[in-house]
């Protein structure tokens, strides 16, 4: 009986942490300024939170049922993988396609990369309006991903040699993992 | 004295669930604010779906928590990438 009492102790205050921690996320979410940090709030806490309250489940369900259970346990491993890879993708995409830093920021690390990527990218996109000239709209956007063969891919060679220094440029330059 | 308290943190996660919502349909939220906060949003359900199974003493809905994860998971990458390039399978291969 006591011992009872003692496993569902253990078990309220997981739960009770998990949802105070996600509680405070929340508060981040509405606090911070721009995305960048909202990340913060919302990839970090709210993912311990989380893993606190699915902990909390276990042990309740150990204890009580006597069933260990594997598909909590691995779905408390997939959220404690998943939740940072899925905030990086998400905080990536937003720094590529340009959304602004907010205003208190003081300095953007990345910014050097994301011009040159951008200068490369359009340079990609020039080379394949040459090679095609009738390409247009949605059209030259399925035709940027493939790689240039056959005979439109020579206008796109012999531009690239006019150019100063082009295999220092091919080999030296390539796409930046932020 | 137990259940009255996971209602009580069932409330809690609720006040997140709605938290999330006003920033999701906020005026002045990107869409890359609406991704991330949809990706917590999911987590917060995760949480909720986990509390409900103490309560009603079942373990009929742990798989909803896996794949409520997968799920999640899965759209986000496939969102980001299509707010990064527009496209979200790539089909070229030499970079």
């Amino acid at each position: 009986m006591n011992e009872e009492r003692i496993v569902e102790g253990v078990v309220l205050i997981l739960v009770l942490l998990g949802t105070g921690i996600t509680l405070i996320s929340s508060l981040g979410v509405i606090r911070l300024p721009d995305v960048y940090t909202r990340a913060h709030a919302t990839t970090k806490s709210a993912t311990l939170g989380i893993l606190c309250i699915l902990l909390g489940t276990f042990v309740h369900f150990a204890y009580f049922h006597e069933i260990v259970s594997v598909r909590l346990l691995l779905g408390i491993v997939f959220v404690f993988l998943t939740a940072p890879v899925a905030g990086h993708m998400v905080i990536r995409s937003a720094h590529r396609s340009g959304v602004p830093l907010a205003d208190i920021s003081v300095q953007d690390v990345l910014k050097d990369d994301l011009e040159r990527m951008a200068k490369q990218s359009e340079q990609d996109r020039s080379e394949t309006a040459d090679a095609k000239p009738g390409a247009q709209g949605g059209a030259e956007s399925a035709e940027r991903e493939e790689p240039a063969g056959g005979d439109s891919g020579q206008s796109g060679e012999r531009e690239r040699s006019e150019d100063s220094d082009p295999s220092k440029r091919e080999s030296g330059e390539t796409e930046p993992s932020v | 004295m137990f259940d009255a308290l996971l209602l009580l943190s069932l409330f809690g996660l609720t006040i997140s669930v709605g938290i999330a919502l006003y920033r999701i349909f906020h005026r002045s939220s990107t869409i890359s604010d609406r991704v991330l906060l949809l990706d917590s949003l999911s987590f917060i359900i995760i949480g909720m779906v986990a509390i409900v199974s103490i309560y009603l003493d079942t373990v009929a809905f742990l798989e909803v928590i896996l794949l409520i994860g997968i799920l999640a998971f899965m759209s986000t990458i496939a969102l980001s990438r299509f707010i990064e390039r527009g496209v979200v399978i790539e089909r070229r291969t030499d970079r």
